[in-house]
C-alpha cells in the first residue's frame, strides 16, 4: 500500500467511527540478508515487514495508541478502535499534542536510495570477503559471526491536521567477527561492522582488514593489575559511552527522574572547555539519517555540550511544551513518546589551552590503557546514577609496546569523566555511531585477573 | 494423499487451513526443497506502565505474519511476510527457494500429508476472555506504586505486559499442530535518593498460561521486598575489585549459568563453533557437585511450552550430570547440522525469525547445603543477593552485573557494596563451583538472541563459586 492509500484509507475509517484526531506512523520494508560459514551459505533470509501505529485523541483530548502489521481495511479500522479504548486511559497529568512543527519544511528532500544487488550477490560478496579473512592470517580459524545485509524501507508519517511526510531509503550492513588461536592459548575475537546505502557502497576491504588487523593484535594478550589508569577511548568507545549516557540531555528522562541532570541543568559545566558534543542525524556521513521524527519534527543539528558546558536538551513535543520550547526532532512514536539522540558528533573546540597535547595515541609513550570497545553496555551502566562498569576489548600500552588485555572492566562515574577529560586528539574518525577524536581521560578504574 | 481441491485461499485462524498448507508444502517439495516449515503466527499483545500514581501507557498491537523456512542438504532460507494469502505464502516458498538456487525439481508426491493435527488449544481458546482488564490491571499498577511511596523513592514505576500468541506449525515431515501461547510479566522499578546518593531496584514477575495469575500477584510483597533491596544500597561504598569466592544467591541467581554456560551448550553454538564444549560430550566439564536440567514442560513456567516452534513437544534435558556434559539443547537446524537430536527447543520471537536452539526453564539442580553453610565457608568475600543483566562474548568470556551485594567477612554477611561485576570464563568457572544449597527457586526473564527475544526461567539454589574475578573500583 502506497502512501497516500493508507492516509486515506485511515482517513476515511476514523471519519466512520467519528474519530476527529489522529496520527500514524508506519513502515514498510523488505530485508535480505546472508550469512556463511566456510564458503556455504548457511541461511539466507528475505522479509516483507509492514508496521503501523495508530494514535487517537478523543473528546478529551487523550490520546490512545495501537500499532499492527495488519494494514488490510479491517486492521486499520481495529487498530482505530482499539487506540480509541486506549485513550480512555491516557496520560491526564502529561498531555501529547502533534508536533508544531510536523507540516514545517524538511531540510533534506532527497534520501540516497540504491538498488537491491539480490540474495545471489550478496552471498558472492560475503564469500570473498570471509575468504579473504580466513586467509588474512593463519591463527584465524573461523568467522562465527558474519552477515551482509540490505534493506529497503518507506517512512511514512501523517496527521488529521494535514500533516503529511514520507522517505524511502536503501541501507545496507556488513560486520565480519572472527576468531583467532594460537597453540595453548586462549581463543580470541574481534571484528568489524560497515555500513553503506547500498552493497557496493560498503568498503568492504577496510572491513576485512579492520577485522583482521583487530583480531590478531589481540593474540598475543596478557593479564592487567587491578589499579587507577590514564586511559585513551577509541572514537567508538568514546561515543559509546556518551550514548550510554545519553540521559543528561534527555528531557523525557529529566522529567521522568531518571537523568544526572535536572530542568535548571542548561549552563552547568560538565566538562573541560575543549569538549564540544552535537547530535546530528542529519551529518552527510550519517547513514540511518532520518529526515524526519516519530512525530514528524524535522531532523535537526542540535548542539549538546559547548565548551563542556550543557547547552541543549532533546524533545518531543510534549516535552518541549513542559520546557517551554519547541521539539528538536528526537521524539518516538508512542502513547508515552520516547526521546533518543540521532548521531552524536564530538568536536575538540577552540578552548583547549588546558589539554595535554602530548597524548596523543599515535606517539605517547608513557603508560596508559587504549579502550578501543566498550561491551555489556545494558549491564554495566546506571545511567541514573552515573556509573558505569564495563568488560572492554583493549591494550596496555607502555614505552611504545602494546600489550591486548585478557580480561578486564573499567569502572567510573561519567560525571567523573567527563570533568577528567585530559585531552580530546585533533584527528576526528568516522564510525557507525557517529563521529569523534581519540579522548584520554585521567585515572579510572581497571579491573584485571592480574 | 493430498486434497486435490483447495478450499481456502487465505490462512484463518482458528479454522482448517490444511487443504491450503498442504499445498504451499507440496509445492515447495515440488520445486526441490528437502525440508518445508511454514510457521503461522497471530498475536495480540499489550504493555501498561503505570508511574507514580497514574496511568501514563496503555499500548495494544496485534498482527499476524508468516516465516516459512526451506531446507536443502544443510543449507536454509527463511522468509518472513505479513501476507497470508494463498499468492502470498506461495510467492515466499518460491522466493526461498530462489535464494537457495534449488533447481532440481522432485516429485510433489514425496511430501504425503499431514499427520493428525495435534491441536495444543482445547484449553487455552478461552484465555483471551479470561485475562484481566485494563480497569483491572491500571487498578493494581497503581496500587503497587502507591505501596512504593516511601520515604527516599523518588521514582515509582509499575508495568505490565501481556503477549497472547496463536500458532500454526505445519512441515513437510507431516507436522501439523496449532497452539495457544500465553506470557504475562509485571515488573516494579524504582529509584531512592538521598543528598548524594541514588540506587535503583526492580523487580520482575511472570507466568506463563495462567490467565488469572496477575490477579493473584501480591503487590504489596513485592514493593516491599524492591524497597527494602533498593533502600540497602542507598549508602552502600563501592566494592573494592580483586579475585575472591563469591555465593550467588538463588533464583535470578541462575542468570550466570544461562548465559556462561547454557548459551553454549545450544548446538548453534557448535556450528559456529564458538563453545569451548563441542567435543566434550561425556567429559567432565564442571564440578561434581554440579547438575543442570533445561525443560519445557513445568506447568506455569515462563519458559514452559506445550509444543516448540517445529512442533516438538518440549523434553525434560538434563545438560549436565555430577558435572559430567551429557546433552545439548537442540533445534531441527541442530539436528540437521551437527547432529544432535531435538530436544523441542526449536524456539522464536515470532514469524519474523526462524528457530534456533534456545534455552526454556534452565537450572543448577538443588544440592544438599544451607545458604548459611555456604557463607559460613568464606572467610572474605561477595555475597551477589541479587544480579543484574550480563553478557558473553564470543570467546566465552562473560560478565555480569550484581544489582545487591554484601561483603562476607569471617563466614557472616556485613555492608551492602555497589558497582561489582563478576568476570570470568565458562570454562574456568564451572570446576569452581563447589557447593550447592539446597533452596532452588526459579525467576522469569528474557532471553535475546539469534531467534529474537524468547521467554525462559532461569534458577538455581544458592552456590559457591571458590574463585572469580570481581570488577569494582
Amino acid at each position: 500500500m502506497k502512501a497516500k492509500e493508507i492516509t486515506n484509507q485511515i482517513s476515511k475509517s476514523a471519519e466512520s467511527l467519528n474519530l476527529k484526531k489522529w496520527d500514524f506512523g508506519a513502515s514498510f520494508s523488505n530485508d535480505y540478508s546472508v550469512q556463511v560459514d566456510k564458503g556455504i551459505a548457511k541461511q539466507l533470509k528475505a522479509s516483507q515487514k509492514q508496521v503501523l501505529t495508530i494514535r487517537v485523541w478523543n473528546n478529551s483530548n487523550l490520546v490512545g495508541i495501537t500499532t499492527t502489521s495488519d494494514i488490510s481495511q479491517s486492521g486499520i479500522y481495529k487498530a482505530l478502535k482499539q487506540a480509541n479504548i486506549a485513550s480512555e486511559f491516557g496520560n491526564k497529568k502529561e498531555t501529547t499534542d502533534f508536533s508544531p512543527l510536523a507540516k514545517e519544511p524538511i531540510q533534506v528532500q532527497e534520501v540516497r536510495k540504491i538498488n537491491p544487488v539480490g540474495i545471489k550477490k550478496l552471498l558472492k560478496v560475503l564469500r570473498e570477503a570471509e575468504l579473504k579473512l580466513l586467509g588474512s592470517h593463519e591463527a584465524i580459524t573461523s568467522i562465527p559471526y558474519n552477515g551482509l545485509s540490505e534493506s529497503f524501507y518507506e517512512i511514512i508519517y501523517a496527521n488529521s491536521d494535514g500533516a503529511f511526510r514520507n522517505y524511502s531509503k536503501s541501507q545496507a550492513a556488513l560486520y565480519l567477527y572472527a576468531r583467532a588461536q594460537e597453540k595453548d592459548k586462549k581463543p580470541r575475537s574481534s571484528g568489524s561492522v560497515k555500513l553503506g546505502y547500498g552493497v557496493d557502497d560498503i568498503d568492504i576491504e577496510s572491513c576485512i582488514k579492520e577485522a583482521s588487523n583487530k583480531t590478531i593484535a589481540h593474540l598475543s594478550y596478557s593479564t592487567i593489575k587491578t589499579d587507577k589508569y590514564l586511559i585513551c577511548f577509541s572514537p567508538e568507545a568514546f561515543l559509546t559511552i556518551i550514548n550510554a549516557f545519553s540521559s543528561i540531555f534527555n528531557a523525557r528522562s529529566i522529567i521522568d527522574g531518571v537523568s544526572l541532570s535536572n530542568k535548571n541543568s542548561i549552563g552547568e559545566q560538565l566538562s573541560t572547555e575543549a569538549l564540544n558534543i552535537y547530535d546530528d542525524g542529519l551529518n552527510e556521513k550519517n547513514i540511518t539519517s532520518a529526515p524526519f521524527d516519530g512525530e514528524g519534527t524535522p531532523t535537526k543539528k542540535l548542539c549538546l555540550i559547548n565548551k563542556g558546558k550543557l547547552e541543549n536538551f532533546l524533545h518531543s513535543e510534549s516535552t518541549a511544551r513542559i520546557f517551554k520550547t519547541i521539539p528538536t526532532g528526537h521524539a518516538g512514536l508512542g502513547s508515552k513518546v520516547s526521546v533518543s539522540p540521532d548521531w552524536l558528533v564530538v568536536k575538540r573546540s577552540d578552548e583547549c589551552t588546558n589539554l595535554k597535547n602530548s597524548l596523543t595515541h599515535s606517539n605517547y609513550e608513557g603508560e596508559y590503557v587504549y579502550i578501543e570497545e566498550l561491551n555489556s553496555i545494558h549491564a554495566g551502566v546506571r545511567a541514573s546514577q552515573g556509573s558505569f562498569s564495563l568488560p572492554f576489548e583493549g591494550w596496555l600500552c607502555n614505552k611504545g609496546i602494546k600489550s591486548s588485555i585478557e580480561s578486564a572492566t573499567v569502572a567510573g562515574d561519567i560525571k567523573y569523566l567527563l570533568k577528567n577529560i585530559v585531552n580530546i586528539e585533533m584527528q576526528e574518525e568516522i564510525t557507525t555511531n557517529g563521529i569523534s577524536p581519540h579522548v584520554w581521560v585521567n585515572e579510572l578504574s581497571i579491573t584485571g585477573d592480574a | 494423499m493430498l486434497s486435490s481441491k483447495i478450499k481456502y485461499c487465505d490462512v484463518e485462524f482458528g479454522k482448517c487451513n490444511k487443504d491450503l498448507l498442504e499445498e504451499v508444502i507440496s509445492y515447495g517439495i515440488s520445486l526441490g526443497a528437502d525440508f518445508v516449515e511454514i510457521f503461522l503466527e497471530n498475536s495480540d499483545n499489550s504493555t501498561i506502565l503505570a508511574e507514580e500514581d497514574c496511568i501514563t501507557s496503555v499500548s495494544p498491537s496485534f498482527g499476524k505474519g508468516a516465516g516459512i523456512r526451506i531446507f536443502k542438504d544443510k543449507r536454509d532460507g527463511f522468509v518472513s511476510t505479513n501476507d497470508l494469502t494463498k499468492k502470498g505464502l506461495m510467492g515466499s516458498v518460491s522466493q526461498a527457494i530462489e535464494m537457495l538456487d534449488i533447481s532440481d525439481k522432485k516429485n510433489k508426491e514425496l511430501f504425503r500429508g499431514f499427520n493428525e493435527l495435534k491441536d495444543y488449544t482445547a484449553t487455552k481458546k478461552t484465555w483471551i476472555d479470561e485475562i484481566p482488564t485494563i480497569n483491572e490491571i491500571s487498578e493494581k499498577l497503581i496500587q503497587s506504586t502507591n505501596s512504593l511511596q516511601k520515604n527516599k523513592i523518588i521514582v515509582r514505576k509499575g508495568s505490565y505486559s501481556r503477549n497472547w500468541q496463536e500458532v500454526i506449525i505445519a512441515s513437510s515431515d507431516g507436522t501439523y499442530a496449532t497452539d495457544i501461547r500465553l506470557h504475562q510479566t509485571v515488573g516494579l522499578n524504582v529509584i531512592a535518593s538521598d543528598a548524594q546518593y541514588r540506587s535503583n531496584g526492580s523487580r520482575r514477575f511472570g507466568s506463563s498460561g495462567m490467565p488469572n495469575e496477575f490477579r493473584l500477584w501480591d503487590h504489596e510483597k513485592a514493593a516491599n521486598e524492591v524497597y527494602e533491596s533498593t533502600m540497602n544500597m542507598l549508602y552502600a561504598d563501592y566494592v573494592e575489585a580483586g579475585q575472591m569466592p563469591v555465593v550467588l544467591a538463588n533464583k535470578f541467581g541462575g542468570v550466570i549459568f544461562h548465559e556462561a554456560c547454557g548459551h553454549l551448550l545450544e548446538t548453534t553454538q557448535i556450528e559456529r563453533g564458538t563453545t569451548p564444549f563441542k567435543d566434550k560430550l561425556n567429559q567432565k566439564i564442571a564440578h561434581e557437585s554440579l547438575t543442570a536440567i533445561d525443560e519445557g514442560i513445568s506447568a506455569g513456567s515462563f519458559g514452559s511450552l506445550s509444543v516448540d516452534d517445529e512442533g516438538m513437544e518440549p523434553e525434560k534435558s538434563i545438560l549436565i550430570k555430577d558435572g559430567v556434559l551429557k546433552k545439548f539443547i537442540s533445534d531441527r537446524a541442530g539436528e540437521i547440522r551437527t547432529g544432535h537430536k531435538r530436544t523441542g527447543s526449536g524456539r522464536r520471537q515470532n514469524y519474523s525469525f526462524a528457530a534456533a536452539s534456545r534455552m526454556r526453564n534452565t537450572f543448577i539442580a538443588k544440592g544438599e547445603y544451607s545458604k548459611e553453610e555456604l557463607i559460613n565457608s568464606i572467610s572474605d568475600g561477595l555475597y551477589c543477593k541479587s544480579m543484574g543483566g550480563g553478557s558473553v562474548g564470543a570467546t566465552g568470556q562473560f560478565n555480569f552485573a550484581v544489582e545487591e551485594g554484601y561483603l562476607i567477612k569471617n563466614g557472616k554477611l556485613t555492608k551492602p557494596v555497589k558497582g561489582a561485576t563478576l568476570i570470568g570464563d565458562a570454562k574456568e568457572v564451572m570446576p569452581k563451583i563447589s557447593m550447592c544449597g539446597n533452596d532452588l527457586e526459579l525467576a522469569p526473564g528474557f532471553c535475546g538472541s539469534i531467534s529474537g527475544s524468547v521467554n525462559v526461567t532461569v534458577g538455581q539454589p544458592h552456590i559457591k563459586v571458590d574463585s572469580i574475578t570481581v570488577g569494582g573500583r
